[in-house]
């Protein structure tokens, strides 16, 4: 079995070895069940596998069959490249809600937030999950691309009696699907009474587990994050039930881009707002009202004036995919937009795509036409998510 | 595998995973087996127009897959004589039989001689082995 390159040490500061590939704790456990594995955020991880034995009686394996595998029973990911980290201390919510627009002082114990670190120029620096464990004890996940950005972000604006741990001991892995919670239910019946956006700290088949239920699918699941030493055991417990297989970065981002979720780098970034990427919901009520935290102004003059551009979803008409970086044209032949994000539909075996069009295009209906390949590609605006949210509530 | 009339039916290959196979002045081309498993699940496949001349290593076709989108490029040069339109209709053929009934488009050469300047199937193989 390969195990990637062999780790070298970037000592000049003009040396042009590339920074190291990061492997994550599961690694050699998705090498073993046939995982094709790529670089992504500097990490080694499957973007899709090649199933043998058992598994390969569950799912063919590849993108689209274990996409709709996730959609029709359960499929477990490993995320273990994103950022975990506490944030510890009685002001610890204080000091969080500082730097993004959600309300994390009113985050009750038990419960998690989507929310978003802002620049000054109201711009998105990361999009983040924030639990509250306990009232001075905050879990975080951050991006993988932005983890090392956003932890001395965080940590360049916390008051004395706030620490910031990043977690380098945990990997993170979600249970997606509609059997998602039939299937914890057999680890541990406690995870089905979590609502959804709850997070509990919980024992998984006898390993110490921190459990919310959420993710990034648009289904019903679970996010768990485990000790590293346990993450084999915890993966092999989940496979151990018929209805669950491991699935890739492919199929991660087809379902992410089905429900309508953003991926920072491609739909928000530091050049975008909240306001524009349709997520004012992540901006807490009582904020509304102050708008203090960074770029809290310049947002909520979008917020009164309306933005020139919307995050929007479109359908191109036939089969070709519109690929991230398309430009948008309307049908006068003036400039409306890019994708940001576009690929195949496996659900609905059809092109989808998300990108930011110009105000006055930016209606459900409207039709536009997509460059792809010089060629126009006539699409139209519809509303997402392009498959409908399947939560618990 | 073997041919049973090499003269007329070898089968040659590209570095950009192109399978040729020559029947008389005409070669049919598609994309190999080891290109479709790469790719993965191909969703869309968009060939060239009949009649279309190309240069030797022109992009002349697109493979999607679900994870991205793949060029493909005329092996050698001449004249586009006619599409496979049914693996435009099915991708799905591609995964099943890429290197027969899912071929891509058929080429009058320019030269016929230039077909000698491609991989024969054992340096292919190979090739394919030393990625």
């Amino acid at each position: 079995m390969s195990r990637g390159p062999p780790l070298v040490e970037n000592s000049l500061p003009d040396d042009p070895t590339p920074p190291p590939l990061r492997t994550v704790p599961l690694d050699a456990w998705h090498r073993a069940l046939g995982g094709r594995m790529v670089v992504f955020a500097g990490y080694s991880l499957p973007v899709q596998y090649d199933f043998t034995g058992n598994l390969a009686a569950r799912c063919r394996g590849g993108v689209m069959a274990e996409h709709l595998h996730c959609r029709a029973k359960a499929a477990l990911f490993d995320v273990s490249h994103m950022g975990q980290a506490w944030l510890t201390g009685p002001a610890a919510a204080a000091a969080l809600e500082a730097l993004v627009p959600g309300d994390i002082i009113g985050l009750r114990p038990g419960r998690q937030r989507y929310t978003l670190l802002t620049n000054e120029a109201g711009g998105i620096l990361d999009d983040l999950m924030v639990s509250r464990i306990a009232p001075d004890r905050l879990f975080l996940v951050v991006n993988a691309s932005r983890k090392e950005a956003d932890l001395a972000h965080i940590e360049a604006a916390l008051p004395d009696g706030v620490n910031l741990a990043p977690i380098e001991d945990r990997a993170l892995l979600a249970l997606q699907g509609p059997l998602a919670a039939a299937i914890m239910t057999r680890l541990a019946p406690a995870a089905t009474s979590l609502p959804f956006m709850g997070s509990a700290a919980l024992d998984l088949a006898g390993i110490p587990c921190l459990v919310s239920r959420s993710g990034y699918t648009g289904e019903d699941g679970f996010e768990i994050s485990v000790p590293a030493d346990r993450a084999e055991a915890l993966a092999g417990a989940l496979l151990a039930e018929d209805e669950v297989v491991p699935a890739g970065l492919g199929a991660r981002d087809s379902l992410r881009l089905e429900a309508g979720l953003c991926l920072y780098g491609n739909d928000i970034d530091e050049l975008t707002s909240p306001i524009e990427a349709g997520l004012g919901w992540a901006i807490g009520k009582r904020r509304r009202e102050t708008w203090d935290f960074p770029g809290g102004e310049p947002i909520a003059d979008q917020v009164r004036n309306a933005p020139s551009r919307l995050r929007v979803g479109l359908r191109p008409d036939g089969r070709a995919p519109a690929r991230a970086g398309t430009m948008i044209v309307a049908d006068d032949g003036t400039e409306a937009g890019f994708v940001t994000s576009g690929g195949f539909s496996p659900t609905l075996n059809a092109p989808i795509a998300m990108g930011y069009a110009r105000r006055d295009l930016a209606a459900p209906g409207t039709s536009l036409n997509l460059m792809v390949r010089g060629k126009p590609l006539s699409a139209q605006i519809v509303p997402m998510p392009f498959v409908p949210h399947r939560y618990i509530r | 595998m073997p041919f049973t009339d090499q003269s007329h039916h070898e089968t040659r290959f590209t570095k950009e995973h192109e399978w040729v196979r020559m029947e008389g002045d005409i070669a049919t081309i598609g994309i190999t087996e080891h290109a479709q498993e790469a790719l993965g699940d191909i969703v869309f496949i968009e060939l060239p127009e009949v009649g279309r001349v190309l240069e030797r290593d022109e992009a002349c076709a697109v493979v999607e897959s679900v994870k991205a989108a793949s060029d493909v490029y005329a092996p050698l040069a001449g004249t586009v004589v006619e599409i496979n339109e049914p693996v435009v209709e099915d991708p799905v053929m591609v995964s099943k039989d890429a290197e027969g009934t899912a071929w891509f488009f058929k080429l009058r050469l320019a030269d016929r001689a230039s077909f000698a300047s491609l991989m024969d199937e054992a340096a292919y193989k190979a090739f394919v082995e030393s990625l």
